[in-house]
């Protein structure tokens, strides 16, 4: 195995889908390194799965490379389907099999040896508590319950690298930390996780993530650096009329995006524009000549900043180059 | 190949089809409810069917045979008329169903053991096809009542004739059970997988199954090999009933009779497969199953002789599995003849279960566009 195969799982340059006039992928360029969880953050209808399918051959790319633990795909899909495990945005298993009927299946045809067939499925019955209800049919389990077996399927090999679309997003806050806890082991115990996700929180969670919008890979980093590009622009307005300040701070141009957050606005300045202490006073300038009352201080930017603040930007860009 | 991924998919087929009641319903159901449809039909006991008399010998010997003939509670008398002429006549305008003549010289007929009357039948009609058969088994001879063993005899050959008009080729139960075994394996069979893989991509369980090493063959043959043994389950029901309830024959091998039904089973199943690949829905599927099964019906010689048929459709007619299976099971159940007499419809079923199945496997694609 080549030494970028060590360290770096996945590697996609000039990656695009085309489907008819539709560009679902649009030259994506991509680096997962090993034994991370990496986030794929994006909107309903960005790419996400579409990207996750061509990196594990099972859509062809329009244009574009992909490498996968070394291996060029999808020239040699059928043998990185034997070190990936893939775990389907809608539930793909079998609801009319029992949980330990799928776990059965699911290990003979990833290749699970005989001999240790029993003893993985035991193992994974434990660590996945399945141990009430491994005669249960798969489609009478509760949205978490179906998660936690799709996920323990999908690592019954023991994969190298694990594609996982919308994990969570059929999963209430409990489970989903649960979820998480065990992708954090897996990533612990040597897997590389490629997690897709709509949901700032949950990508907060990743080692390293992508950020897609409408195809196009907008940022990329740890959540740390790209909140921190934000740095100085993020506040938010307390204010007894919340509304009214926000029809008046979107006026502006400098502000690039004001969201009611409960009874607070989170306000996020444009790059290039004003920003820490220049910004401050700047919004309560405005306010105080002629909005409503209000009190202003600056955050921390976070994930919804970020997304706001590259996809904001992206789009006058666009715009100019169609 | 691995042998342990396919036999996971064969055990995955089996538990789900376990837990599946109206598939398994299906499986038995549809064998017993057409077997019972098409018995009416072929149903040789019917009783008091209009019949037409014409007793032109008018001795006591003619009028003795027609009172045997009524006394078997087949037919009942709508009409007496004078000639044979005027029964076709009634028989045309579906104002009898039966008729029969005694020709003027009925005693010195006896007398030369010639044939002494004609039973008429609306040929159109399987089942009045078969009331005349049995029409036909009445003893002549009143005095001498058993001599004659019921059943076997063929009609023509007794004193009795029979004359079927708009039917020449006078089908009956006989004729039509081991037919009804090919109709019934390729409606239910094709349906069985064609649905089969177009079903995992509705619920979405392909999407799983391409991102693993399972293969195309292993998948395809895992999910034809369950059906066999249900195949073979609906041959043994239909031929039960078929003996249980009509006294259908086996005049040759049952070994032979299984191993036809298997060749059909695997035609078929292929088939579906195929259809499996290319169908978008089950709706779709289910309608490309009707689509191959109204031509096998019609075509393959169950319902309309073969020999009728216009060149065109009969090379049709020849790439259809059902039309070689009526050759081969009628010939084994009916004639007594052997699988390896019978070798081209062997080869023929082969050859199409082996084009059938390479082209599912290849048209199948491990990606989803
Ligand atoms: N098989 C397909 N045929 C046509 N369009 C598709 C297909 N799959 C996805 N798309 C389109 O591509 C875009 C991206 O879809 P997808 O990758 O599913 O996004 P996401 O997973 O981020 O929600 C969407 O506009 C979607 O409608
Ligand atoms: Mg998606």
């Amino acid at each position: 195995m080549s030494g970028a195969g060590q360290d770096t799982a996945i590697r996609a340059r000039g990656l695009t889908k085309r489907f008819g006039q539709l560009v679902a992928v649009d030259h994506v360029d991509l680096a997962v390194p090993a034994r991370h969880v990496y986030g794929f953050l994006g909107p309903n209808g960005s790419g996400k799965s579409t990207t996750i399918r061509m990196l594990c051959g099972l859509l062809t790319p329009s244009e574009g490379e992909i490498d996968v633990l070394g291996l060029s795909v999808p020239r040699e899909a059928e043998a990185l389907r034997r070190r990936i495990g893939y775990m389907t945005q809608k539930f793909s298993l079998f609801d009319d099999l029992e949980v330990r009927e799928n776990l059965e299946f699911m290990a003979a045809v990833q290749g699970v040896p005989k001999a240790r067939t029993a003893r993985r499925i035991d193992e994974l019955v434990e660590q996945y508590h399945f141990g009430d209800c491994q005669k249960q049919l798969a489609g009478t389990m509760s949205g978490g319950q179906k998660q936690r077996l799709a996920l323990a399927c999908a690592v019954i090999h023991e994969p190298e690298l694990l594609f996982l679309d919308e994990p969570t997003s059929a999963v209430d806050p409990e489970s989903r930390r649960d979820f998480w806890e065990k992708l954090f082991e897996l990533a612990d115990g040597g897997t590389t996780l490629l997690v897709s996700t709509h949901l700032m929180d949950e990508a907060e969670r990743c080692h390293r993530l992508a950020v897609l919008d409408r195809g196009v890979l907008v940022a990329d980093g740890t959540p740390a650096e790209l909140t921190a590009r934000l740095e100085g622009r993020a506040f938010v307005v307390a204010s007894a009329q919340p509304r009214r300040a926000q029809r008046r701070l979107a006026e502006l141009p400098e502000v690039l995006g004001v969201a009611q957050v409960g009874n607070e606005l989170r306000v996020l300045m444009r790059a290039g524009g004003p920003e820490g202490g220049a910004a401050l006073a700047r919004l309560e300038r405005v306010l105080a000549d002629g909005g409503p009352a209000a009190r202003i201080r600056p955050v921390r930017p976070n994930l919804e900043d970020v997304f706001v603040a590259v996809t904001r930007q992206q789009r006058p860009r666009e715009e100019r180059a169609a | 190949m691995s042998w342990r991924r396919l036999w996971a998919i064969v055990v995955k087929e089996l538990r789900q089809l376990a837990r599946d009641r109206i598939t398994l319903a299906m499986i038995v159901g549809i064998p017993v409810i057409q077997l019972v449809l098409f018995g009416y039909a072929i149903n040789t006991n019917l009783r008091g069917l209009d019949a037409g008399i014409a007793d032109q010998a008018d001795t006591a010997g003619s009028r003795a045979l027609v009172m045997d003939m009524l006394a078997t509670g087949v037919i009942a008398p709508a009409a007496h008329v004078d000639t044979p002429e005027e029964l076709v006549e009634m028989l045309r305008q579906g104002r009898i169903s039966i008729g029969v003549a005694i020709p003027p010289d009925f005693e010195r007929r006896r007398h030369d053991g010639r044939q002494v009357a004609q039973v008429m039948v609306d040929g159109s009609d399987n089942v009045v096809q078969s009331a005349a058969a049995q029409l036909a088994q009445v003893p002549v001879d009143s005095a001498a009542p058993d001599t004659r063993a019921p059943l076997v005899s063929t009609p023509a050959d007794g004193p009795i004739g029979i004359v079927s008009f708009y039917n020449p080729q006078r089908r009956s139960a006989v004729n039509i059970v081991p037919g009804l075994i090919g109709v019934i394996l390729t409606m239910t069979m094709v349906l069985f997988t064609g649905i089969a893989i177009v079903r995992e991509r509705e619920r979405g369980n392909m999407e799983l199954l391409i991102a693993t090493p399972l293969s195309s063959a292993e998948l395809m043959v895992g999910k034809v090999l369950p059906y066999i043994g249900i195949g073979l389950v609906q041959t043994t029901v239909i031929l039960a009933l078929g003996r249980g309830l009509f006294a259908v024959p086996i005049q040759g091998s049952l070994l032979d009779v299984y191993l036809a039904a298997g060749l059909l089973i695997l035609a078929n199943l292929t088939m579906g497969l195929l259809i499996s690949t290319r169908a978008q829905s089950q709706f779709q599927a289910m309608q490309m199953t009707f689509f191959v099964f109204l031509p096998s019906i019609l075509l393959s010689g169950f319902m309309f002789p073969f020999a009728g048929m216009p060149g065109p459709v009969r090379w049709l007619a020849e790439a259809l599995p059902l039309t070689h299976f009526m050759r081969l099971i009628r010939g084994i159940m009916l004639r007594g003849a052997g699988l390896a007499e019978l070798w081209r419809e062997v080869a023929a079923l082969g050859a199409f279960t082996a084009v059938m199945m390479a082209a599912a496997i290849l048209r199948f694609r491990k990606r989803l566009d």
